[in-house]
């Protein structure tokens, strides 16, 4: 028997969270002034989390590294948010989004969980209208809607390619209301640095203000992890270049058990590197499959003369290209899942038909777009025999309207119009799936401790569809954790306020405070990011797009030998009791040693391949899905649930069985 | 001031990859790097700012300082790093403003009162115009860097403020609450310490997100008209 209960209700799957809810413990609202919460992360999930948790009556107080709340690095996501609103009539329904979502995470993912995301889905986007977030509409006044990657529905609403800084700057309005009121006391420049526990149970906090450097300790009657994803474990990727692991990894090491750390989304369309000085990479969003088409040259000839400046994209005619997933996927096209594209691209590019210097680019064209919507302009405004001057023109008006800020946002980097040459784009690495591992109520395995948003596991299984994180996020902060955790603070309503002069807190802050004096009195000759350069490197290569054995044994071993070395020899200048970058920097960093060798080590326990996470040991050898991934569902439908153990090499795994009443496990064919 | 020299720069480098060359030297030198702000380098989070030769966020137009590149430089030139400058912005550290003033203006009343509890209207009930939807996400792009006021003789926060009551003033969902919020978020705007606006309009131009001067004008009349119901 494992010790991990996911206390999924009993029931059938449809009715689940409606009943779950209505037998629920709640606390009364003169007992929620008495109960404090922490939440930590202020995107989409934590601020949603502690907007709705104020308004409820606890008494919370937000931590964020970033000056302001509304900074978090939900604001970057640019496509669209998904919900089963069914507006545009075609089809869609809350159990087609739970299946596309179990699906497209490759059957990985808990399906309690993903069930009762759908069935909230609808309520984002009613809430988020209220809240006066600007979602683009048609002509009629009514919310208009696209398409992501791994559906064949349209249910994506969408602020331009601004959706998330919409959706999270209308998380933070409502958290101004609390502000306002009292029931929020935001804690910005501060840094998580670690939790408390007292009794086994969450109590509070070690945070740094990173302005004066002072340790605080902070009490609660339980602990809200929001603090995002591990995708800069990469150094490389899409995330913000403060956006780390360091919550959910003290958390761990304190307890809770981190969930499948080899799932992560590598997404398809990325602006790619121009050199060794890069710092992170540009995503452009996946709502740009909507009408771009990806291609490389059918000829090696072509690739050649091209990479040597020779021809242009736009010299080769329709003949000579290689739409290469439109091809391979006739059924979706340019609209397969994440993983599966990004995928397809590394195959192109490693068979040499890369169309950049580095020989990793390859197309992203608008031209077929650009004429389709001109030919169409001309009809609605009865222009007859337009001239291909005229069409271009109107078509690109469109485009223009649809895309405008990720197309200026391409040529200010790229310095190339992508109007006239297509884009050039390559995966890189965007989401983590995987997770500090919590329960139908988002707990963690440490009874108080929550953990919401990216900083989960449960939900997008081995991969993440389009679209989907704003979702989960503002699902767990609006509409799941405000009433599961009534379930535990109902037993909390007799504590009282929790001290914090107690041995707990004087420990936890103890090892924080040495943990800083050997940083800053350590005089080393390397600086933190020729680490990070580092590890994201080995991970790249080893843990990347396609992962084998060897590579990942490998990859264990060289990030322990980092680790050590990083311990001898990091340099951080400056002092502790100040603004101090190269500080803060310097413990995420030291977290991200140990999480790598971890994930290293569940990628090899994974003997499949499933989602983002590709073993080169596990594709079909035949049939019409020759080449592409093989799941093993015999033995491994499970989540791996990693307890810390003193280090990384020692975590005990702890699986959760997957079942699935609902769907049919099957092969996920996108053809 | 402190002059630097940094080597190594390619044009296709964003400035803040040269800071971070420029850092890494430094670092290497066993000198104390510069500190600055910035995070999501893909010009949306609004953290970096930057005074860069006279001019906020650089020479480039419609662009932060993380997509500001070094192809805008030419090999051997001299650039001048400040802070942003306002009584409202104390200085931290180095380049390192406090823009909190921004997020109180925004306490005061940059909300709609809706509870967050799921049982809202369906988002449908309440068609919008397009163009008022189109137009309100125009102003709704700010991302608060706070560059309006830092190019601004007077130090003054209208376009910003201007932008946050318009976003909420042009959809009906922000209509009901539209009185008290320009009051009180102007009066919080003039108990920071911020300048007042006298038609310059350095901030449009400087504004990375092209936020409009129309915003300034839509928010005097809001406030005209909230006054003269009193």
């Amino acid at each position: 028997m494992s010790v991990l209960d996911s206390k999924v209700p009993k029931g059938p799957l449809k009715t689940k969270w409606t009943d779950y809810k209505d037998h629920i413990n709640l606390v009364n609202p003169a007992n929620k002034r008495n109960i404090d919460i922490i939440v930590v992360g202020t995107g989409l999930a934590g601020g949603s989390a502690a907007a709705t948790l104020a308004e409820l009556g606890y008494n919370v107080k937000t931590f964020c590294y970033q000056d302001s709340p509304r900074r978090a690095h939900s604001i970057a996501a640019q496509g669209g948010i998904n919900a089963a609103k069914n507006y545009q009539g075609d089809g869609d329904s809350v159990y087609r989004l739970f299946y596309d979502t179990v699906k497209g995470g490759d059957y990985r993912s808990r399906e309690a969980n993903v069930y009762r995301l759908a069935e909230v889905s609808a309520n984002i986007i009613d809430q988020c209208v209220a809240q006066g977030v600007p979602f683009a509409r048609d002509y009629g006044g009514l919310l208009d809607n696209r398409s992501f990657g791994g559906v064949l529905v349209s249910r994506t609403f969408y602020a331009k390619g601004q959706t998330g800084q919409q959706l999270l700057l209308g998380a933070y309005s409502a958290m101004n209301r609390q502000i306002a009121r009292g029931k929020i006391v935001p804690y910005n420049r501060h840094e998580m640095l670690d939790v408390v526990k007292v009794d086994g149970k969450a109590r509070g906090i070690i945070a740094r203000n990173l302005v004066t450097g002072e340790l605080e300790r902070h009490s609660a009657h339980a602990v809200v992890i929001a603090s995002g994803g591990y995708g800069n474990l990469y150094f490389l990727s899409t995330n913000a270049m403060g956006s780390n692991a360091t919550a959910a990894w003290k958390i761990h090491k304190k307890g809770a058990f981190f969930a499948n750390p080899c799932y992560t989304q590598i997404h398809p369309t990325c602006i790619p590197r121009s050199g060794d000085y890069q710092s992170k990479l540009t995503l452009m969003s996946e709502s740009l499959r909507n009408d771009g088409r990806i291609w490389v040259p059918k000829n090696i000839e072509d690739v050649k003369a091209i990479r040597e400046g020779r021809k242009k994209p736009t010299d080769l005619s329709e003949d000579e290209r290689d739409y290469y997933l439109e091809r391979r996927y006739p059924a979706f096209g340019n609209l397969v899942p994440r993983d599966v594209a990004s995928r397809a691209a590394k195959e192109r590019c490693d068979a040499g038909y890369g169309v950049n210097a580095t020989g990793e680019a390859v197309y992203l064209d608008f031209a077929s777009a650009i004429e389709r919507y001109g030919k169409e302009q001309a009809k609605i405004h009865n222009i007859q025999n337009p001239s291909a001057a005229k069409i271009y023109e109107l078509g690109k008006a469109i485009i223009e309207a649809k895309y405008g800020n990720l197309f200026q946002m391409y040529e200010k980097i790229v310095d190339e119009n992508p109007y006239e040459t297509p884009m050039m784009i390559y995966p890189a690495v965007h989401y983590t799936m995987g997770g500090i591992w919590v329960d139908y109520n988002l707990m963690t395995t440490i009874p108080g401790c929550y953990a919401i948003g990216e900083a989960n596991f449960s939900d997008h299984g081995a991969n993440r569809l389009g679209a989907s994180a704003l979702m989960q996020g503002l699902a767990d902060g609006y509409f799941v954790l405000p009433y599961t955790i009534g379930d535990y603070l109902s037993n909390e309503i007799r504590t009282g306020k929790i001290p914090t002069d107690t041995p707990e807190f004087d420990e936890a802050e103890k090892s924080v405070q040495d943990k800083i004096d050997f940083f800053i009195s350590n005089n080393g000759k390397h600086s933190v990011d020729y680490y990070h350069k580092k590890l994201g490197k080995i991970m790249w290569d080893k843990c990347g797009m396609s992962r084998n054995e060897k590579g990942l044994k490998e990859a264990a071993s060289e990030i322990r030998e980092l680790r050590e070395d990083f311990y001898k020899n990091v340099s951080v200048p400056g002092s502790a009791n100040e603004l101090n970058s190269e500080l803060e920097k310097a413990g995420r960093v030291a977290d991200f040693l140990e999480l790598g060798e971890l994930f290293a080590k569940d990628a090899l326990l994974r003997e499949e391949s499933c989602g983002g996470h590709f073993r080169e040991e596990s594709v079909e050898l035949e049939g019409e899905q020759k080449g592409e991934a093989k799941r093993n569902d015999a033995e491994f439908a499970y989540v791996a649930a990693w307890e810390y153990k003193g280090d990384p090499s020692e975590a005990v795994l702890h699986k959760e069985q997957l079942e699935f009443n609902e769907i049919e496990l099957k092969q996920r064919s996108y053809k | 001031m402190v002059d630097y020299k940094v080597t190594d720069i390619s044009e296709h480098m964003s400035f803040l990859e040269m800071m971070d060359v420029l850092n890494e030297q430094l670092i290497n030198k066993g000198e104390e790097p510069v500190a600055f702000d910035h995070d999501c380098r893909e010009g949306i989070c609004g953290m970096c700012s930057m005074y860069i030769n006279g001019e906020a966020h650089g020479p480039d137009r419609g662009v932060t300082t993380c997509q500001l590149h070094m192809r805008m430089f030419k090999d051997g030139d001299t650039i001048t790093i400040e802070p942003f400058r306002a009584k409202a912005f104390p200085v931290i550290k180095d380049l390192v403003v406090d823009r909190s003033s921004f997020d109180r203006i925004q306490h005061a009343g940059g909300y709609i009162s809706v509870n967050t509890s799921g049982n809202t209207q369906d988002a449908n009930a309440i068609p919008i115009s397009k163009y008022a939807a189109d137009e309100a996400m125009d102003a709704a792009t700010c991302i608060g860097c706070g560059a309006c006021v830092a190019s601004c003789k007077n130090a003054s926060a209208m376009l910003f403020v201007g932008a946050k009551v318009s976003q909420y003033a042009l959809l009906p969902q922000g209509r009901i609450e539209a009185v008290d919020r320009v009051k009180n978020m102007v009066a919080q705007m003039d108990l920071e310490g911020f300048g007042n606006c006298t038609n310059t309009g350095a901030c449009e131009i400087e504004c990375p997100k092209g936020i409009s001067l129309e915003n300034i004008a839509r928010m005097n009349r809001e406030y005209l008209s909230a006054h003269i119901k009193d």
